[in-house]
């Protein structure tokens, strides 16, 4: 049992730090302000997969890492990515036996919370300079889900039955 | 959970007590930059191996003779500094002198889509630290926002939270410059409809706020559009740095002490940073 746990972490790790990398991709334009947060996707999907692995605090220390790694207030995704991880945790039961795109309509409504609060941390900051093209990463990533959910699914198994 | 990040947020926005924290994560954060980074560095670095001889030697050519240009120009500059500290010394003034350059390369790492910030390689290891200005060969490209170990984080003169005292060239007219959110373009929102500015001024730094040395190229004015009805005009004008392909950066420490030219007699100068 414990070189299956030592098996998902490592996998989680790998992943999280894949999706870090998406974060962060120096892109162009018009096709930056649509890259999605992979971090929180990929969350979500551990969340979902192995709920009992993926705390709370998990999650709240791999937002303090992102808003070290993105320069942004420190506490501001930890406080948002508990928040996910919560909800995830509560409803997880649930979302497994969701079709995808029920479980679509939950991500966004996930990615929409998320953002909702980077907007208002960044206001109360008193950071000005939002305009629409702010909100364009939630449809983004969730139209992403439904990839990430398959080829996050296929790396966990990988190997399982052979 | 909730609360203490509620609380974290409250500290990090009020005081700089966890800069520690955030300094040591940094460096846990600073491989995955890397790795980021380095597709493009080995794309440029394969370009540069193939270009071809006949190219390099046109390129060679046109450097050395820009080369000769600009030592001409510095012959001149030279005698030009003398007199001009002479005269200075004349009037009994203090020239500020000694800026010191550090040359930072910029990780390809793009933190959020609605902000112009860069990650730099260079940190507080080699003494960088917040509010410093940041040059390109051209002008001014921003300014240093968070120094952290290995790398520091650059605000560019165009996002949209960030604005630089400036003034004409021609004819000393001061104003404040602020970023528009887009990387070709600032804002010169506070000049009246009289002003006399027109497109082709060039804007230079004035030094006031203590932030950027003085007299640095920033942007060119390239539209003036008069509006009757309200009382500033909209004036837009577009950076000399070329922030969209940049790769190497100056930083700057402008040595914020003036040096007495004339015998060491007043001692007690009041320190203008701020």
């Amino acid at each position: 049992m414990t070189a299956n746990n030592d098996n998902y972490s490592q996998r989680y790790f790998l992943s999280m730090i894949v999706a870090m990398s998406l974060n962060i991709l120096p892109l162009t334009n018009i096709v930056k302000s649509l890259n999605p947060e992979w971090v929180l996707l990929v969350l979500i999907y551990w969340t979902m997969a192995v709920p009992e692995r993926i705390g709370v605090f998990n999650a709240w220390l791999l937002g303090i890492v992102v808003d070290v790694l993105t320069g942004r207030i420190l506490g501001m995704h930890g406080l948002i990515y508990a928040l996910i991880n919560y909800t995830c945790l509560k409803f997880h039961r649930r979302l497994r036996h969701y079709p995808i795109p029920q479980q679509t309509i939950f991500v966004f409504f996930c990615l929409l919370l998320s953002q909702v609060l980077v907007f208002w941390i960044e206001n109360i900051q008193g950071i000005t300079g939002l305009n629409w093209m702010f909100w364009l990463p939630v449809i983004s990533g969730t139209l992403c889900w439904p990839f990430i959910f398959a080829g996050l699914r296929w790396f966990r198994l990988l190997g399982r039955f052979s | 959970m909730v609360l203490i990040s509620v609380v974290l947020l409250a500290v990090d926005h009020r005081s700089s007590r966890l800069d520690n924290s955030r300094s040591f994560l940094s460096i846990l954060i600073y491989p995955i930059q890397l790795l980021v980074s380095l597709p493009v560095e080995m794309a440029e670095e394969t370009y540069e191996m193939v270009v071809s001889y006949s190219d390099l030697k046109k390129q060679n050519k046109l450097l050395k003779q820009q080369q000769l240009i600009n030592s001409i120009k510095l012959l001149k500059f030279e005698a030009l500094e003398n007199e001009n500290i002479r005269l200075r010394g004349l009037l009994e003034n203090s020239f500020k002198l000694g800026e010191q350059v550090l040359i930072a390369e910029l990780l390809s790492v793009n933190l959020v889509p609605y902000e112009h910030v860069m990650v730099v390689n260079k940190g507080s290891r080699f003494g960088v630290h917040e509010k410093q200005s940041v040059l390109d060969a051209n002008g001014i490209v921003g300014q240093v926002i968070r120094s952290l170990p290995l790398s520091s984080e650059v605000m560019l003169i165009t996002d949209p939270n960030h604005a630089i005292p400036v003034q004409v060239n021609r004819n000393g007219l001061r104003t404040i410059a602020i970023g528009s959110g887009l990387l070709g373009r600032l804002n010169l929102p506070f000049l009246p409809n009289n002003a006399d500015i027109v497109p082709g001024d060039l804007l230079v730094t004035s030094g006031l706020g203590g932030t950027f040395p003085q007299g640095y190229p920033v942007a060119v004015v390239d539209s003036f559009t008069a509006q009757p009805n309200k009382p500033f005009a909209n004036i837009h004008a577009t950076p000399k740095a070329k922030l969209d392909r940049l790769r190497e950066l100056l930083l700057v420490w402008s040595d914020s002490t003036p040096v007495p030219l004339t015998s060491p007699v007043n001692e007690s100068e009041q320190d203008d940073s701020e």
